[in-house]
Order: C-alpha cells, then sequence, then structure tokens
C-alpha cells in the first residue's frame, strides 16, 4: 500500500514537472535557446539542475536515514583520549573526508565550466558583422544599425532585425539611469550604463520573434519596457533593411495630408523625427516606419491602427509616467494624424 | 506620576505630529502625469505692468502644484534640454537668449508670465511655442526655469545634474531676490 502511495506520487511529481518545463519554451525562455550563447547558457544550466538535483538527494536521503536509524548507545569511542582510534571513528573519518573532497571537486569543476563557457560566450565579440548600437531610455529602446558609411546607416526603436547565423556587435549605452538589455532566447543580460558603452554579442541559430526585457528596474514603467527581436534569413533581411533606409513615404490622400500638416504644426514635432519631413527631433522614438513594426510604446500594445490611436488620444492611461504626454489633439486632427502614421510602413 | 501607561501616551503624542510631518513631506513626489484636461487652458492675459489697483490676488493653485513638486520640477528639467532651451539660454547663464538664472525678469519673473512668454514668445529671439509645448509641460518648464534662480522651495528643486555641469544643482543655487528693473516689477505674485 505504502509503495503505491509513494509510486503515485513519483508519477505526479514527473507529470508536474513535465507540464512546468513545457511552460519554458516561448519567446520570452532561457530555456528555449535560439542562439549560440542562449544554447551554451541553457546546457550549463541544465547541468548545474542535475548535479545539483543528485547532490540534494543524497543529503535528504542522509537526513533521512540518521532521523530513522535507531540510536545505537555506547558504541562511540569513550576511552583514554590517546587510545587509538577505533574502526567505527576511523570509517566516519573517511567518510567525511571523501565528503568534503567530493563537494570541493564538484565545486571546482563547476566554477571552471561556468568559466568556460562565460570564455565562450564573450569570445565571438571580434567576429561581428554587423553592428547595431541600442541606447535605452526611460522607457523604450533605441535602435541604430551602424554602418561605416553613414548614409546607410538608420534609426528605428523598440524593435531588433537579424539576419539568421550572423554574428551581430549590439552595442549598448544609456541616456538616463541604469538599465539591462536580456533577450533570453539569444543571450544573457548586459547592462546598459549611462556615461560607459558595453557590448554583446547576439548570434541567432533558427527564425522566430523573441522578446526582449529591461531587466533591471529602472522606474515607473519598468515594465513596459520589452523589445521584439526578429531573427529572418539574409535576403528578407536585407530586403527590410534596404527598405528602412528610405525615407517615409509621401502622403497618399488627402486625410494623410491633413495629418501630415497637424503633425509638424503641434506637439508630435517637438520630439519625433520623420525622415523626408522637417520633423527632425530626437527626444522620442523615430517614426519614418513606425506603421512597419510589431508592437507600440515599447512591447506595451501590439500594432494596430486601433492602438496608435487610443495611444496617441492618451499615452498616460496605456502606459502612466511615459514621457510621451497627452497633447490634446481634436478628433479630427487624430483621425489625420493616425491615418498618416498608419501610411508609414 | 511617570506610569508606564503616561510614557506610552507622552509618546503616541509625541508620534502623532512628526507623522503629520512626515506625511506632509509626500506632496513633494506626487505624479500627475495626465495635466489638466484637455481644453483647460492657461492664463489668457497677464499683467506685467506694476501698477495696479487693490491688494494683489492670491497666487493661483498651479503654482503650489507644479513649484513645490519635485516630479514636475525634474520633468521641466529634462524638457529644458530636450526642448533645446539650452541653445540660447545656456543652463541659466544665457548666451544668445537672456540669463535666466540672475534678478533680472524683463517679462516678469511669476510662473504665468514665464508661461506666458514660453506660449507666446518674446521679441529679438524667443520664439512663439503656442500649440507646440503641451500646457502641462509649459508649466513644468516654467516652474523649473523659477528654480533656476532659486524661486522654488529647496526641499522641491531638483539635487543633482545628469551631466557635467559647471553650476551646481538647482536645489543649491542661492535665491536671487527679482528687481523691478523692467516692466515686470516684484511683488506681481498672481496678479491676473
Amino acid at each position: 500500500m505504502k509503495r503505491a502511495g509513494g509510486l503515485a506520487t513519483a508519477a505526479l511529481t514527473a507529470a508536474a514537472l513535465t507540464v512546468l518545463l513545457t511552460g519554458c519554451e516561448g519567446v520570452q525562455s532561457a530555456l528555449d535557446p535560439a542562439g549560440h550563447q542562449a544554447g551554451r547558457i541553457a546546457g550549463l544550466w541544465w547541468l548545474f539542475l542535475g548535479v545539483l538535483t543528485v547532490i540534494y538527494l543524497l543529503v535528504l536521503a542522509g537526513l533521512l536515514i540518521a532521523a530513522i536509524r535507531p540510536r545505537r548507545r555506547g558504541r562511540l569511542h569513550q576511552g583514554p583520549a590517546f587510545a587509538k582510534e577505533p574502526p567505527i571513528e576511523r570509517r566516519l573519518t573517511r567518510g567525511l573526508t571523501a565528503w568534503a573532497v567530493g563537494t570541493g571537486v564538484i565545486i571546482l569543476t563547476l566554477t571552471g565550466l561556468s568559466y568556460a563557457v562565460d570564455r565562450d560566450v564573450l569570445g565571438l565579440t571580434g567576429r561581428a558583422e554587423l553592428e547595431i548600437e541600442v541606447t535605452a531610455k526611460q522607457w523604450w529602446w533605441q535602435v541604430k544599425y551602424n554602418d561605416p558609411v553613414p548614409s546607410r546607416s538608420f534609426e528605428t526603436a523598440n524593435e531588433i532585425r537579424l539576419p539568421v547565423g550572423v554574428p551581430v556587435r549590439v552595442v549598448l549605452k544609456s541616456q538616463d539611469v541604469i538599465h539591462s538589455f536580456w533577450v533570453p532566447n539569444l543571450h544573457g543580460k548586459t547592462d546598459l550604463i549611462p556615461g560607459r558603452v558595453n557590448e554583446t554579442t547576439l548570434t541567432a541559430d533558427r527564425e522566430g520573434r523573441f522578446r526582449g526585457q529591461c531587466a533591471e528596474f529602472c522606474g515607473f514603467q519598468h515594465a513596459n519596457m520589452a523589445l521584439d527581436v526578429l531573427a529572418m534569413p539574409r535576403d528578407r533581411f536585407d530586403a527590410w533593411r534596404a527598405a528602412q533606409l528610405s525615407s517615409a513615404p509621401a502622403p497618399g490622400d488627402a486625410l494623410q495630408e491633413q495629418g501630415r500638416q497637424v503633425f509638424l504644426s503641434s506637439a508630435c514635432v517637438m520630439c519625433h523625427t520623420i525622415h523626408g519631413t522637417s520633423a527632425a527631433s530626437r527626444v522620442g522614438p523615430d517614426l519614418t516606419h513606425v506603421a512597419g513594426r510589431l508592437s507600440l510604446a515599447a512591447g506595451t500594445l501590439p500594432y494596430n491602427k486601433g492602438n496608435l490611436a487610443g495611444w496617441i488620444a492618451d499615452p498616460q492611461r496605456i502606459k502612466p509616467g511615459t514621457r510621451m504626454p497627452v497633447t490634446g489633439l481634436s478628433p479630427d486632427q487624430l483621425q489625420g494624424v493616425v491615418a498618416y502614421l498608419d501610411s508609414l510602413k | 506620576m511617570s506610569s508606564p501607561f503616561h510614557s506610552a501616551v507622552r509618546t503616541a503624542l509625541l508620534a502623532i505630529p512628526l507623522a503629520g510631518l512626515g506625511l506632509a513631506a509626500c506632496d513633494r513626489e506626487d505624479r500627475e502625469p495626465r495635466g489638466a484636461p484637455v481644453g483647460d487652458s492657461g492664463p489668457a492675459a497677464i499683467t506685467q505692468g506694476s501698477l495696479y489697483a487693490g491688494e494683489p490676488s492670491p497666487p493661483r493653485p498651479s503654482h503650489r502644484e507644479y513649484e513645490n513638486n519635485a516630479y514636475h520640477l525634474s520633468q521641466g528639467k529634462q524638457l529644458y534640454t530636450s526642448f533645446n532651451c539650452n541653445t540660447c539660454h545656456a543652463n541659466g547663464g544665457g548666451g544668445i537668449g537672456p540669463a535666466l538664472m540672475d534678478d533680472k525678469w524683463i517679462y516678469g519673473g511669476t510662473l504665468d508670465n514665464i508661461y506666458a512668454t514660453i506660449v507666446q514668445g518674446r521679441p529679438n529671439g524667443m520664439p512663439s511655442f503656442r500649440n507646440k509645448i503641451p500646457e502641462q509641460q509649459v508649466w513644468q518648464l516654467a516652474a523649473y526655469v523659477r528654480s533656476l534662480s532659486g524661486q522654488t522651495p529647496k526641499a522641491a528643486s531638483p539635487s543633482r545634474n545628469d551631466t557635467l555641469n559647471a553650476k551646481p544643482a538647482e536645489q543649491r543655487m542661492p535665491k536671487e531676490e527679482p528687481k523691478g528693473s523692467s516692466p515686470g516689477g516684484p511683488n506681481l505674485e498672481g496678479r491676473q
């Protein structure tokens, strides 16, 4: 009876663990690696989990045996102080020594492995083909694709697109407070520190959409400071890059034209850039191709026309404390601005 | 007389005003990011002369709301560089435009006067930011401009600079007593 109960418990635990581990897959999970670095880190994590689980079970078993074994009195050494050690104490001494040495060896081995993975993950830095400069701001990510030819550099926001299989150097800066750049499926965390330039390298092994998140508390809207990472084949990446380099398309109809006029004559122009117009302020995100992005307001809302309108009408309701103010556009102006921005693919 | 009961009562009586003092300080960090309802506009006409009839009217509640609040002042400080005020006014010392940290106020030194200067623009270079800067941000900027010459409470003024800066943070600036050298005279606080 007891035995059957134990088996049932074990089966239940195994089932629960399996369910838990399936939860590890997804767009933001260090246990679902999609890049070389994340793969090494995940491998190390599983090794640690395995070794430490075995040790934990051994310790618990020892504790259990010590607790339930009947106490044997009078068998420990009670003779004169300098008498020869009795065999039972000798066995105890040997066992404890072996345990201590084993603990030391395991800790040193794990430390060594951790160090080796660390070296391996950082050692890729020199081989990057592409450089992306990410500047963290409260509470969004400015993303610049740098190129030795200045006219081939461009800027976007809250979204990184990468070609699959290419090591990409990510240069990390901060404008205000300490943030941390973390795309769990591709790599570990790296802090962005004001007045300092950090670097990390991302290599995506497969296509996919992943989610990055600020991992260092940075203020009111820290939780809503995410970014989308898209790994795509080289040809599609090149096509996207070429499209990003172009200026914003001209308004297609009267409503869009009216929206453009409103944009250029209201509060929008104080903070945003749209290449191809006179809007060139550097306070908020570059909106040249805003309608082509996957999300709005640093991963707060998925991009669609309705969300865009809601965001412009009252950003403080959606993301309280965000630097984007309530601009007080009239409904007609709002319609125009939304139509215009939605045309900026 | 000094039974444990009495001393406990005395401690409690002492703690109540202390707690009150502590809670009063919470206003300093009050955050009101949404601003006034859309359509609620700022001051329409602002007196800049020093001649007026009767007693001065009490200052508008917005003065307290913006000038005594660390959040609004630090927002103003950020906007000051974001909107390039420092291009002309430097970090308060002036250059292309007049200094903002001294005791001279060409167009008046009250919060309303500075609001009007930003919204309406002024001759010889100050552009009008009407419809360009949302109203709440203008108030924040105006309050920050006042903190540059120490007109705002020290407890609320920004206490540090984000970047290297030749002058100390606003909190440590000496308070300048505005002089009536120009149209905006002293004691204009609250005059409509």
